[in-house]
């Protein structure tokens, strides 16, 4: 399902479509999205707080503040404003079980 | 070559200090190593889009586009000639003894160097607003970064608070750029903005330059505010409340809120390898020390916003003399540098000038409410901060330890500066006299598995 996110895409609209799965919903997003702009071009958060009750979705987008951790089906943490979205890719805004 | 060969001088980051630095070096003859966590050099304020992007450089820095395409077309070259070695996507995450353990996709590496320059630039001073925890709460830098390096707005409607010229150039570039900007609220009132002019003027085109891109803002720009809450529900930011000059309550609808005062310098390396730090007036906060060149000894040089905050000009000039000393200390001609101080001396000027008119608002940290959030990464309240104060006195690291500001995965690069306004407040003292979170490492998270070898 695509709904309207929180992002407002200003410019750069002219790039390819890819698809990718977020807690298993296929959404569609643009080559060269970060993941957070993939995310929160049809969603309006990225994951929950482990110490508050509040959504998070991303604060300092360069790698610094760690509010953007984001994790792919098969294991990995990955900080949605610095890795790019791939045709494909299975996102998930909780850890998997197998994660630590 | 013959005989052993040395480790190679090491420079950290490449936005202009480092690429500055790195070309510095390669014109006398070495062959640096470059480490930088963007994909592609540049450094934050002149970061350059993924491939396929078409904007111009000109849509992109406007009028520093010059600036930009001549470090990018640097970079590039020393890269492309093979002059260079360099790891991008990649963060150093220790030193120890002349070794920088370096986290990149591939796990982590360990590079010996024989000489360090760190410019490791700065990231947005940021100060708590109650409920800036909520979901559409980001930097200035964020909402700057998002719009050149992905042509998006973070929100549909968006205010801006803080103080300082990225609050003004960040506001005029999303209007320009065609976004919802509703307000943007700067809490340093127009008397105070005067008391700068006399530095400003040190570089009188950049100020005129401001005050087109004020221009742009109109009625949008309020001077003198006063931040109360950022309201939120489960999707995220709904509302700003703050006062304007004359202590009318305002409210301000918005799904994002972008916020910042002026700069802080990163400084995580730095303490690392064991730099010496001074706590300084003007900025209110805590830099390491070198001499005028960026010496912090030991083989150790520092240049750029990571250790003095004069933009990005400064950090060209700053890179160039930090490399410049370094090859004078392992007995290479060096480059002449009498001019690159004169123009350094101009831009302190100007800095001052900047700091005066666009203070940090201690006295807000001072107040904050008990219930609002300090460390955005674990959640941890002023009253919690101020508790650890009456438990265990006012020093930075017992406050870390006992209330855990400081200890979670930004490891107090955003809460410090708050924190250490709240203690002195609670405690009676200067905020020197407060001190400063130990850096640890790793300075950047790093999975157990990056360690692992196979075999």
């Amino acid at each position: 399902m695509i709904t309207a996110g929180r992002i407002v895409r200003l410019a750069e609209r002219d790039r390819a479509r890819l698809h990718f799965f977020l807690d298993g919903e296929e959404r569609s997003a643009l080559a060269g999205d970060t993941l957070l702009t993939a995310m929160l071009g049809s969603g309006h958060v990225l994951r929950r707080s482990e110490f508050g009750s509040e959504p998070r979705a991303g604060f300092c987008l360069m790698g610094a503040c760690q509010d953007c951790w984001v994790w792919q089906d098969e294991g990995p943490r990955m900080r949605a404003c610095s890795a790019f979205v791939t045709e494909g890719m299975k996102l998930r805004t909780t850890p998997p079980k197998s994660w630590p | 070559m013959s005989g052993i060969s040395r480790p190679p001088v090491v420079v950290v980051g490449a936005g202009p200090a480092g690429i500055r630095a790195a070309a510095t070096l390669v014109e006398a003859g070495l062959h640096p190593v470059v480490i930088d966590e963007g994909q592609r050099a540049g450094g934050q304020i002149y970061r350059r889009p993924p491939a396929g992007f078409t904007r111009t450089a000109k849509q992109l820095y406007g009028s520093e586009a010059a600036k930009a395409d001549t470090l990018h077309a640097l970079f590039d070259r020393l890269v492309k000639d093979g002059r260079l070695t360099h790891y991008a996507a990649s963060s150093v995450i220790a030193v120890h003894e002349r070794r920088l353990h370096v986290l990149g996709e591939g796990g982590v590496r360990v590079i010996s160097h024989d000489g360090l320059i760190l410019a490791t630039g700065a990231s947005d001073r940021v100060a708590p607003v109650p409920g800036w925890q909520s979901a559409g709460v980001y930097s200035l830098g964020a909402a700057q970064i998002a719009l050149k390096a992905q042509g998006v707005a973070l929100g549909r409607r968006i205010v801006l608070i803080g103080s300082g010229p990225l609050l003004t150039l960040v506001g005029a570039q999303l209007v320009k750029a065609g976004a919802d900007v509703a307000a943007v609220l700067d809490t340093s009132p127009w008397h105070q903005q005067m008391r700068g002019l006399g530095g400003i003027a040190a570089r009188p085109l950049v100020a005129l330059r401001g005050l087109a891109l004020r221009a742009r803002l109109g009625g949008r720009y309020h001077a003198g505010v006063t931040l109360d809450r950022i309201e939120a529900d489960e999707q995220g930011v709904t509302a700003m409340r703050w006062r304007d000059a004359g202590g009318n309550e305002r409210l301000s609808p918005c799904d994002m809120v972008g916020m910042g005062w002026h700069l802080r310098a990163e400084t995580h390396l730095a303490d690392l390898v064991g730099c010496a730090f001074t706590y300084d007036e003007q900025w209110r906060q805590w830099l390491p020390k070198t001499d005028e060149m960026g010496r912090a000894g030991n083989g150790i040089y520092l240049a750029g916003d990571g250790v003095r905050l004069l933009g990005a000009d400064g950090a060209e000039i700053a890179g160039r003399l930090a490399a410049a000393a370094c090859l004078a200390d392992l007995g290479h001609p060096a480059p002449s540098t009498a001019a690159d101080l004169r123009k350094l001396a101009g831009l302190a000027r100007f800095a001052r000038g900047l700091a005066c008119a666009f203070p940090w608002p201690a006295s807000m940290a001072q107040a904050l409410p008990d219930d609002a959030i300090v460390c955005r990464c674990e959640n941890v309240s002023a009253g919690d901060v101020r508790r650890s104060v009456d438990f265990g006195g006012g020093e930075a690291n017992r406050v870390k330890s006992l209330s855990r500001a400081g200890m979670g995965r930004c490891q107090g690069r955003y809460c410090l500066l708050a924190a250490v306004e709240l203690v002195a407040a609670q405690a009676g003292c200067t905020p020197d006299a407060v001190g400063r979170f130990r850096a640890q490492a790793p300075a950047r998270p790093a999975p157990i598995s990056a360690f692992l070898r196979d075999g």
